[in-house]
């Protein structure tokens, strides 16, 4: 026994050196190195750089199958006096401005009706959010079932109930077109604006409303005094999110009008798409989805002041 | 309106202080018994059974228009059009035995397998480095990682569309494959990095301590206790793919190759004659398989929705 423990120390190599592929091996900054390896390679190859090249292709005059020249912001001076362009720009910001307060609203309500104790809570929660788990493009088909121009349920019921006469055109009247779309996207968004605040709501300390309630709040109070203030931070947080997907939303438009009648509906993604893929003008259509970009910074940069809001609220409640 | 029901206070105070213990037992009443019966069922029922009925009611609509015989789908005089006394299967049969849906269907679950997979085994080991191994920098590839999360599809898909095509991937499953995690990895790298904080740093510091590398930690300490996590991460993104429009559409071309959402968009609407019975049960079979999973995964589906929002 003692032999054993003894010849450890009597064979024992001298410390050597750490060789250049031990380093790789161990050393923490390479280690995160190899392990960002596969999560950078995707995001750089498809994501980094067509970033990049998307920003390029709209200096130039590409075309499906030619390579482009540099035309300088030809393509930006085209779309300036592009009326369709300017329209769809008209869309995509009145689409996301009436789509995302809506669904702030009835989201946020539906979070509050959601956090009461009910029979069958957990059920309903569950249903509640199904129509954002359904492929966004089959339930637009079935808006546009709804919507049909002449076999439309809303039309049949409202005619049986003798408020209208004629056949509702839906998708073929400018304004109800819009009117449509946007309900549409409310009914999609709806579900993930009322599920995360409920998630929200539920951190909420309910021995704060009952303190509330011994001073004599009213529910009101109870709602613009607690609860908002306290939602405020994943409000933010999620109305970035929900305005973010609206104003780049596709594909349901794509599956409900494209971008028809007479262009009343096409956002800057559907048009962009016309013109990139369908037309074959991909460097005018990048000039578009370009043109997007400065829209989403504003977004996240209301992000980023929501974030740090939360920063300084809980520096708050922290003293 | 909003004066308080004082005396039923005192009646449930006196309530409860003669059963103390069945007070302490059941917290999930709240203040719920302030409210009187008549006043919740207007507050509360009948605005979520509205709400509720306006969210399911496509789904229903989709269900009956995919069951209902052609002839009572557009004859809204003679029949209830909110029901069906006759049911067929013909438009559900036709879909499965006369169309190219199961493949799309196959193409559909292959792409969004392959791409989950790919995407949860670079989340993780992202995430485990930006969490654990906190190299130099990892906060700034974090924050840039978030960044990724909000640029997108739709101002991406033009220069894909190019690189697509000059990487030789123009329709093939493969475009989809590879351009897929470029959505799911900061979605679910954000996701894990919330999960991994929260096993304890002492587990790792033993095993670090017995001789083990990082790769083992990771494999046998770190992702065994981070499976609820990998389950919603996994689901997530499955839905996501399953979803996923504007770059199958731009990078798919044969009707052989499409998914679900696209092929029902392209190839079922055929001229003026729409065959909604069959668009319709097409629609609901491209749903179906969505809506099981989710049913059997809520906790882990509802978990990840909010954990990627709240971090």
């Amino acid at each position: 026994m003692a032999d054993i423990a003894i010849a450890p120390r009597r064979a024992k190599t001298e410390i050597r050196e750490a060789s250049a592929w031990d380093q790789l091996k161990h050393n923490r900054n390479w280690l995160g190195f190899w392990f960002m390896v596969p999560a950078l390679a995707f995001l750089i190859f498809f994501l980094a750089y067509p970033l990049g090249l998307g920003i390029w292709l709209s200096f130039t005059d590409t075309r499906i199958g030619r390579v482009g020249q540099y035309v300088g912001t030809e393509n930006y001076e085209w779309l300036w006096d592009d009326a369709i362009f300017w329209l769809s720009v008209f869309n995509t910001l009145l689409y996301t401005f009436v789509a995302s307060a809506i669904k702030f609203g009835i989201g946020l309500y539906l979070a509050l009706l959601l956090n009461e104790n009910m029979p069958f809570k957990a059920m309903l929660r569950a249903l509640v959010l199904i129509p954002f788990i359904v492929p966004t493009v089959l339930s637009a088909l079935a808006f546009w079932w709804i919507f049909d121009s002449q076999f439309s349920i809303i039309s049949w019921s409202l005619k049986q109930m003798g408020l209208i006469t004629e056949n509702i055109n839906f998708l073929g009247d400018t304004t109800w077109a819009r009117i449509c779309v946007i309900f549409a996207n409310i009914w999609r968004g709806v579900p993930f604006v009322a599920i995360t605040l409920l998630a929200g709501l539920q951190t909420v300390q309910p021995s704060l409303y009952e303190a509330a309630t011994l001073d004599g709040a009213s529910r009101w109070q109870m709602f613009r005094f607690i609860t908002y203030p306290l939602l405020t931070p994943i409000i933010a947080v999620v109305m970035t999110f929900s305005v973010l997907f609206t104003f780049t939303d596709f594909q349901l438009i794509w599956a409900m009008t494209r971008g028809g009648p007479v262009n009343a509906t096409h956002l800057m993604a559907t048009l962009s798409y016309q013109r990139a893929i369908i037309a074959g003008q991909l460097g005018e259509g990048a000039a578009i989805s370009s043109a997007m970009i400065p829209f989403l910074l504003a977004a996240i940069m209301v992000s980023w002041f929501g974030l740090q809001r939360r920063k300084w609220q809980q520096g708050e409640n922290n003293d | 309106m909003t004066d308080l029901p004082t005396s039923r206070i005192d009646l449930k105070a006196v309530l409860h202080s003669s059963a103390p213990t069945i007070a302490k037992d059941d917290h999930s009443e709240g203040m719920s018994y302030l409210q009187s019966v008549p006043r919740r069922l207007v507050t509360l029922y009948l605005p979520l059974s509205i709400i509720v009925i306006v969210l399911l009611f496509p789904f229903y609509w989709m269900g009956l228009t995919a069951i209902k015989p052609d002839e009572q789908l557009l004859d809204l005089d003679k029949y209830n059009p909110f029901w069906t006394w006759n049911p067929t299967f013909k438009h559900f049969y036709k879909l499965l035995f006369e169309s190219h849906y199961p493949m799309w269907l196959w193409n559909t679950m292959y792409v969004a397998v392959c791409a989950t997979i790919l995407s949860i085994i670079a989340s993780v080991l992202a995430a485990y480095a930006i969490v654990r191994l906190r190299y130099k920098g990892a906060n700034m590839v974090g924050g840039l990682i978030f960044l990724a999360y909000l640029v997108p599809p739709s101002i991406l898909f033009i220069p894909l569309a190019t690189v697509v095509f000059q990487y030789g991937l123009f329709d093939s499953p493969m475009a989809l494959i590879l351009t897929y995690p470029t959505i799911l990895i900061p979605f679910s790298t954000w996701l894990l990095m919330g999960y991994f904080k929260t096993i304890p740093f002492e587990l790792e510091e033993c095993a670090l301590i017995d001789g083990a590398s990082r790769w083992q930690i990771l494999i046998k300490i770190v992702l065994p206790l981070a499976i609820p996590g990998l389950i919603s991460a996994f689901i997530f993104c499955f839905t996501l793919c399953w979803n996923e429009f504007i770059y199958a559409l731009t990078f798919l071309q044969s009707t052989s190759n499409k998914t679900v959402p696209v092929a029902i968009v392209n190839e079922f609407v055929d001229g003026d004659i729409y065959r909604w019975g069959s668009l319709m049960a097409g629609a609901l079979a491209g749903s179906l398989p969505l809506v099981i999973l989710y049913a059997f995964f809520v906790e882990h589906y509802v978990s990840a929705m909010t954990g990627a929002v709240k971090e």
